[in-house]
């Protein structure tokens, strides 16, 4: 589903994914963990199509397409979907008004008509149920005055709605309490197919008791350092991102 | 970009230059023009001959404003003037164009053509108990448009309020009788289409008495017409003791309009006002909004809106002259620029030495799409009491890249993405309209326009 090969960009001239690589197939669970600042964001903000960052070598094959030369909405219409580790807030925005946008610009994309309204307000019901978000919050203009934990939320609820072949979560965990993570964990785990793949970005390893991957990989300084099972995250977590360091004698 | 710059006025000219280079330009002193044009037709006008000699002279001393004048520097109007306008026109108004310009059902429409009373198009017929409304040049008999035509906007303080009060030849007076509440708006439609260039003068009076409730509508259209018509439109307002009054202002007036559109209210105490003013479209805009709150518990809200395009000029000058202790004033003025368009805050609050305890509020926001576009922006505060909340603030930008970038990675287009944006901008000021059809009126322009 995903091919990343070599891939490098930098911001200001200054270059922080230093050559990844990484293979993904269509039902798969991946976690990338990685201390702060080893570009965790900026990996997902690439795929995403942020246009702030450079790519200056390497290729994305997402299903057959060359990600890198597509717009930001097209990606997400392929089935790209990123959740924001910091969602911003759009005063004025409905939600439900944006989303139903949204929603209707990807269908038109594949040559579907615009939803049907009680089709769509069905679905928003539905969904909304899945990550347990209150229907106020759903009206209200895009995370005006959400909390932290309302804001991830949010960002699954969305996730829920667009239904996207990749999804990448990045630390869609942080800041979460327990109830709170489990119900976006649960939505995660319910809205998994053998047709999609899911990638999470997250610091700790306690998320992954929830999702549980297929494979763990460690990304240090721009470059994916270790893969393994998930035990990796188990190790990762008990020795600290010290042990990442001696064993690659940085 | 260029936020806030103060010498912007080489460009505005050149602006507005660049849209008349399609006729020849006859450099017509107007000033002297419209003195002698008042020799000749003051006595086939209405009303009080003195106040209109009083108007006249100051005029003749004031003249047509230029660029060196500080209230006019950022727009060059005596540019706009200097071309043969006639003073009044014939009206080649359509019942079809009338039709496009309606905008609400269920109102009181009062209609001005080309700045005069039109009884014919109005539909005023059965009105209820407590209110009045008719021709200005029919009221003058009226103890209450007597007690208070003219007392407000001074003919020395402004040319246009003083070649309005000179010239005007009809507009509508409004009287809402004490302790009379109605909640059906008042619709006052002001078309304009002039068979060669005309100067119009409306003047409309609206007196709310104590206690008493109204909504008000003033919207401005400039349909295609073979002339360019230059609207100084004038309104005063009283609001009484205790009254309420919301007024609307929407100002549509294409691209060739003119309109200088002054608005002077004055508020006794414990009264609300709300003025909502949105400028849609327009050749050159100008709008001149004082409010003197002359008592106390005063309560007053000033929200404007302007999108401007092209080569528009859009200038909005206001000020809220807080004389007395214990008022609230609250003013949030917004615009869109786009293209070679130039917009103009200019918001002035005044707090006197009597006026205690005044809590006066005012915020510009405006987002610059082009880099071609100009904003100018500039809050003058003059406090002169010593225990009294202000505050005002600015700001001028692009769109948020951040927001831009969110939309988009769910799958909205760029265009979509900043449509929306743009919109919700705009909506902080529609949501103050109360006037449900009106709402969704502006909400259906604002819509139409980033399409
Ligand atoms: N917009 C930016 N401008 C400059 N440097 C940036 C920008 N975004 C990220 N960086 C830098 O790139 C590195 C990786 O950041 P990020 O991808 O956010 O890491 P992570 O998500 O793993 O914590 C950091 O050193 C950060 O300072
Ligand atoms: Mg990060």
């Amino acid at each position: 589903m995903l091919s990343i090969k070599n891939l490098h960009a930098s911001i200001d001239g200054k270059e922080i994914l230093r050559g990844i690589n990484l293979e993904i197939k269509a039902g798969e669970v991946h976690a990338i963990m990685g201390p702060n600042g080893s570009g965790k964001s900026t990996l997902s903000a690439v795929l995403a199509g942020r246009e702030e960052y450079e790519v200056t070598e390497g290729e994305v094959i997402f299903n057959g397409k060359n990600l890198l030369e597509l717009a930001p909405e097209d990606r997400a219409r392929e089935g790209v979907f990123l959740a924001f580790q910091y969602p911003v807030e759009i005063p004025g925005v409905s939600n439900i008004n944006f989303l139903k946008t949204a929603l209707n610009e990807i269908r038109a994309y594949k040559g579907l008509p615009p939803m049907e309204a009680k089709d769509f307000l069905a679905l928003v019901k539905e969904k909304q149920k899945l990550v347990e978000l209150d229907g106020k919050l759903a009206n209200r203009s895009v995370n005006e005055g959400f909390s932290g934990g309302e804001k991830k939320r949010n960002e699954i609820f969305q996730m829920a709605m667009l239904s996207p072949k990749l999804a990448i979560l990045d630390e869609t965990d942080s800041g979460l309490d327990i109830d709170a993570l489990r119900i976006v964990a649960g939505g995660v785990n319910t809205l998994k197919s053998k047709e999609n793949a899911t990638i999470v970005i997250t610091h700790y390893q306690r998320l992954l008791d929830y999702i549980i991957p297929d494979m763990v990989h460690i990304l240090y300084k721009g470059q994916i350092v270790k893969s393994g099972p998930k035990e990796l995250a188990l190790e990762l977590e008990e020795k600290g991102y010290d042990f990442i360091k001696e064993e690659i004698g940085a | 970009m260029r936020a806030v710059i103060l010498s912007l006025s080489k460009y505005l000219c050149s602006s507005i230059e660049g849209s008349f280079n399609m006729e020849t330009i006859t450099k017509i002193n107007t000033t002297e023009k419209l003195i002698n044009a008042f020799e000749s037709s003051k006595n086939s006008l209405f009303g009080d001959l003195e106040l209109r000699e009083q108007a006249i002279e100051s005029f003749s001393k004031q003249g047509i404003p230029n660029r060196k004048h500080e209230e006019y520097k950022y727009v060059n109007v005596e540019l706009l003037l200097k071309r043969d306008f006639a003073i009044s026109t014939a009206t080649t108004v359509t019942a079809e164009q009338m039709a496009n310009v309606q905008m609400l059902k269920d109102a009181f429409v009062v209609v001005i053509e080309n700045g005069n009373f039109s009884k014919n198009l109005s539909s005023i017929a059965s009105l209820p108990k407590g209110i009045n409304i008719q021709n200005i040049a029919e009221a003058t008999g009226n103890a209450a448009f007597q007690k208070h035509y003219a007392k407000y906007a001074d003919v020395n303080n402004d040319a246009f309020i003083a070649m309005n009060t000179a010239f005007t030849s009809g507009g509508v007076f409004i009287h809402i009788e004490k302790n009379t509440v109605i909640e059906k708006p008042i619709h006052i439609l002001h078309v304009s289409s002039a068979a060669e260039n005309a100067i119009i003068n409306p003047r409309n009076l609206m007196v709310v008495e104590e206690n008493a409730q109204a909504k008000i509508v003033e919207s401005f259209a400039t349909v295609a017409s073979a002339g360019k018509v230059f609207n100084n439109a004038l309104t005063e307002i009283f609001i009484g003791a205790n009254a309420n009054l919301q007024h609307y202002k929407i100002q549509d007036e294409n691209e060739a309009g003119m309109l200088l559109n002054t608005t002077q209210a004055y508020q006794e105490k414990q009264s609300v006002f709300s003025t909502n003013n949105f400028t849609l479209s327009g050749l050159f805009v100008r709008n001149n909004l004082n409010i003197v709150l002359d008592d106390e518990f005063i309560e007053t809200h000033l929200n404007g809106l302007y999108l401007t395009r092209g080569n528009q000029v859009v200038d909005n000058h206001t000020l809220v002259d807080h004389r007395k202790p214990n008022c609230n004033s609250n003013e949030l003025y917004k615009g869109i620029i786009e293209d070679k368009s130039a917009a103009t805050f200019n918001g002035k609050i005044f707090v006197r030495k009597d006026a205690q305890k005044t809590n006066a509020f005012q915020s510009n926001k405006n987002i610059l799409l082009s880099d071609d576009g100009t904003i100018n922006t500039k809050p003058q505060l003059e406090i002169y009491a010593d225990d009294v909340k202000c505050s005002h603030g600015t700001s001028t930008g692009k769109l948020d890249e951040d927001k831009i970038f969110y939309l988009r990675a769910r799958g909205l287009s760029e265009t979509s993405a900043k449509k929306l944006l743009m919109h919700a901008f705009a909506s902080e000021v529609v949501e103050n309209i109360k006037i449900e059809e009106l709402r969704d009126y502006v909400e259906e322009k604002i819509t139409g326009r980033f399409a």
